[in-house]
């Protein structure tokens, strides 16, 4: 865009730095100014990390089974023990990741932009499409929510592009509104009459001048969203509409390893649960740090 | 001072840990009030006026502490007092009037409650007589109707009933020491006027002392036995109000008198002798040639009044939403050149008129002619792609808000170049933002902050430089200095009569303030609930009214006697 940032032309202010090296500096003060901030940033990366290379570097193969290790404690071999099938419980809970990340990454990157985009539209212009959307929005929420992603899977079929997709479905309507509250508040602000005297035409208005000024709620909506939508995925794994049996997922490995903590084989569903636990917390961590992120008030 | 005084602050420090280290808020302040003295503060934004009230009060917040001074009620040390101690002393010992009384008030609950809160709490009342005494305190500060009005919400009452509701609240406890911090900011000049004379009243006839913090000088003046001047954190004069203002003797304080516009007789008055420019040359013949730019006729606005289903039954179904006329027949004429005021209290309708003017709202009948030209067949939302759309510009009022929050002051004022003139050159944008920057006096170093690292004078100044971006010859400043401090105004006000000689620009000058239209408009149009009162030259309008509106209007405006005498003969009579 023309109006992106303008090169500093003058060298009498103090320190004209690069638009990156500031915004490196604004993420150094947000990251030291809230240690549980830094905590929480801390652990995505390690979870992105894990996604990215762990496949490569787990010790054992997730889906070679060996009847004769089947149900091992955790042992130096075996951090977190094996499963019936004598599968390697850490390298399964560790190549999970990515499944369970993607997942929720993606659901949640579509109904973000799916829900904006709707939410502001109808916060903007207002009128019946803000009225008709209100109400199907409001006919989504009156379900039980999680009984309506096991509706859309249990019909669609169980694919993992289905799950994305009813989670996507069911989160949606929490971001509308979202947006839709925050364009409302701003549709008729100063700077936004300003916009229109400044000959921007309504739609750039709402594009680039209002949305820009929603990031920081959104954004707050949108890391708790995470941890929920991983909650989910794993949940519909877990009563069996999802990912299928073989293939690694934090979902699947709880419901399978609760069959045998009565037997007192604990590690199998406590180790995937515990990967979940923590992406939860993670997330809901991630929070206020991204909302810091993106909130130009507060940059010096 | 014979008596011990009943307040007395000495060599107090307040600081305050912030992002960026520590800052002192309040340097070495020592004053003394003596029972039943009205005491003024005058500073501007961050001289520690305030933050010297709250440090009284025992409010500051979190980040701010007092270091080290001592601050005596009667015989009390304040600065060392345990909170149980002050949650006694404040409301029934000191009270405070805050700025924003609706912000003041607790939302959702009956103002009269909110009353008897403060009673019981104070053991002023038992649950029994509660009711009455809160009744008896509603009429104390003149609210008509109390039994009825008890019950109502903040929201259902108006700027200034919700600002008495405050007093009321304040003084229900018979308080000796009454601070108000900056108890009228908001409200129009008719109501300050009620307000004012209202506390002055009740805290004679008590017998209370009181502080009035304001920003103002000239109600500082009217109102005030003695005033103190602050300047960052320090009092740089301290003075009977009379002396104050005949025999100011530090120089911030001659600057701050000097900025006042009730004393001017022009705007080049407002600056310091030392400040003041030549007027420039006018490029383009100033005078007004008489030819309209800008013909406004018979304007309607109309909006629905919001009202639910039960109302609309009530009212007998099918006639359809009520609707409120904002703008009720307005007919007036601007000429090439010429600078005309809009004057009126809030919601007059002179923002509604405004806004039709440029085109941001749609009018429900009447017609706006520019150049000879109907504007009103073309939409609002379609006008930003129309050729007169760099012709008609605004200056908003709080240069804060009309600022988006994510541009950089070079940003913003690029923005009507880009969509507007359709430059797409960086360089050239960037040298046109730099040349603008120039004209309304913002260092081209400032151009990369966004607006919140700016101050309120470089933010309006970032705001005029946008609006002037396309050179319009028809300029729409509503209210542009109202939410900026005296010294501020005075050189925006000059920045503003120097942009006009320098583009020959009309301006349509929206203000509530009948001093500063005096001072940069060559004619008046007062306006009220919709319709336009009166309507004349500056000088005829303001020395002789004719319409009894006008005249309380001019009444109303805080001007002691002695700050009057300063002016030239011609304009005294107003």
């Amino acid at each position: 865009m023309a109006d992106g940032s303008f090169a500093p032309v003058i060298a009498i202010a103090p320190a004209p730095r690069s638009a990156l090296a500031r915004g490196f500096a604004h993420f150094r003060y947000v990251m030291t100014s809230n240690p549980v901030t830094f905590i929480a940033f801390v652990l995505l990366t390690l979870m992105v990390l894990v996604a990215l290379f762990g496949p490569s570097l787990v010790p054992h193969d997730p889906l070679a089974s060996a009847s004769g290790k089947a149900l091992k404690p955790p042992s130096l071999e075996h951090w977190f023990g094996t499963d019936q099938l004598g599968r390697d419980v850490f390298s399964r809970v560790v190549v999970a990741t990515r499944l369970d990340l993607a997942i929720s990454i993606s659901a949640v990157a579509i109904s973000f932009v799916c829900g904006a985009a709707l939410g502001a539209f109808a916060g903007f212009w207002g009128g019946w499409f803000d009225r008709l959307s209100g109400r199907l929005l409001d006919t989504i929420m009156a379900f039980p929510l999680f009984v309506l992603a096991m509706g859309i899977v249990a019909a669609a079929g169980n694919t993992i592009q289905n799950i994305v997709i009813a989670t996507a479905v069911i989160n949606l309507p929490f971001y509308a509104r979202v947006a839709r509250a925050e364009v409302s508040i701003r549709r008729n602000a100063a700077y936004v009459q300003a916009a229109r005297l400044s000959g921007n035409t309504e739609g750039r208005i709402l594009i680039m001048k209002i949305l820009p000024n929603t990031l920081p709620p959104m954004m707050v909506q949108l890391s708790l969203n995470m941890g929920w939508a991983i909650l989910n995925a794993a949940g519909l794994s877990f009563i069996g509409l999802g990912v299928r049996p073989p293939t690694a997922e934090w979902g699947i490995m709880v419901a399978e390893g609760a069959n045998y903590i009565v037997s007192g084989e604990w590690w199998l569903a406590l180790f995937p649960g515990a990967a979940l636990m923590l992406a939860v917390f993670t997330f809901n961590l991630l929070g206020d740090g991204l909302r810091d992120l993106v909130d130009p008030l507060r940059r010096t | 001072m014979s008596n011990p005084p009943l307040l007395d602050i000495e060599d107090l420090r307040v600081e305050f840990a912030t992002r960026r280290g520590v800052v002192t808020a309040v340097r070495s302040v020592s004053l003394a009030l003596a029972k039943g003295e009205t005491l003024g503060i005058v500073g501007e934004s961050g001289s520690g006026k305030s933050v010297t009230s709250y440090a009284v009060m025992r409010i500051l917040d979190r980040a701010g502490r007092i270091v080290s001074g001592a601050i005596r009620y009667g015989s009390l040390a304040l600065q060392e007092a345990d909170e149980a101690t002050m949650a006694d002393l404040r409301g029934r010992e000191i009270s405070m009037i805050f700025q924003n009384p609706r912000a003041a008030l607790n939302p959702i609950r009956p103002v009269g409650k909110q009353i008897e809160d403060v009673l019981i709490r104070h053991a002023q009342a038992t649950t029994d007589n509660a009711r009455a005494k809160a009744i008896e305190a509603l009429e104390r500060v003149r609210i008509r109707d109390a039994a009825r009005r008890y019950h109502a919400y903040p929201f259902e009452l108006s700027g200034g009933m919700c600002q008495r509701v405050v007093i009321a609240i304040a003084l229900a406890c018979r308080p000796q020491l009454l601070i108000a911090d900056e108890p009228t900011t908001g409200l129009d000049v008719t109501t300050q006027k009620a307000v004012m004379e209202l506390i002055q009243e009740l805290t004679r006839s008590e017998g209370m002392a009181s502080i009035l913090i304001t920003h103002d000088l000239g109600l500082a003046g009217e109102y005030c036995d003695r005033i103190i001047v602050m300047e960052k954190g320090e009092v740089v004069e301290a003075r009977a109000a009379r002396e104050l203002f005949t025999t100011p003797a530090h120089a911030y304080t001659r600057r701050l008198i000097r900025s006042t516009p009730h004393a001017a007789n022009d705007v080049r008055d407002l600056l310091p002798d030392e400040d003041r420019q030549p007027a420039r040359v006018p490029a383009v013949a100033a005078a007004a040639s008489g030819e309209p730019l800008l013909e406004v006729a018979d304007l309607v606005r109309e909006f629905d009044v919001p009202g639910g289903l039960m109302q609309r039954f009530r009212r007998g179904g099918g006639s359809g939403p009520r609707r409120f006329r904002a703008v009720d027949g307005v007919t007036f004429s601007i000429a090439r050149g010429e600078s005309v005021g809009l004057v009126g209290e809030s919601g007059c309708g002179k923002s509604t008129t405004s806004a039709m003017v440029v085109r941001l709202l749609d009018p429900t009948s009447g017609s706006i002619r520019f150049k000879g030209k109907e504007l009103t067949y073309q939409q609002a939302g379609e006008f930003a792609r129309s050729p007169l759309r760099r012709q008609l510009q605004m200056v908003f009022q709080d240069p804060q808000e009309s600022l988006n929050p994510r541009a950089t002051a070079a940003q913003s004022i690029a923005d009507p170049l880009i969509r507007v003139e359709g430059l797409t050159n960086r360089a050239r944008i960037r040298g046109r933002v730099e040349e603008l920057a120039t004209q309304v006096g913002l260092p081209c170093e400032l151009l990369d902050r966004l607006p919140h690292q700016l101050s309120g004078g470089q933010k309006a100044r970032v705001g005029i430089a946008r609006a002037i971006a396309t050179r319009p010859e028809l300029l729409v400043l509503d209210e542009p200095t109202a939410a900026l401090d005296v010294s501020v105004q005075a050189v925006v006000l000059n920045l503003l009569a120097d942009l006009k000689a320098e583009y020959g620009m009309s301006y349509l000058f929206v203000s509530h303030d009948l001093e500063v239209v005096r001072l940069l408009c060559d004619r008046v149009i007062v306006m009220r609930a919709g319709r336009i009162v009166e309507e004349g030259p500056t000088q005829t309008l303001l020395s002789s009214p004719a319409a009894d509106y006008t005249r309380e209007l001019l009444a109303a405006i805080p001007r002691p006697a002695y700050l009057a005498s300063h002016r030239h003969k011609d304009a005294a009579a107003a």
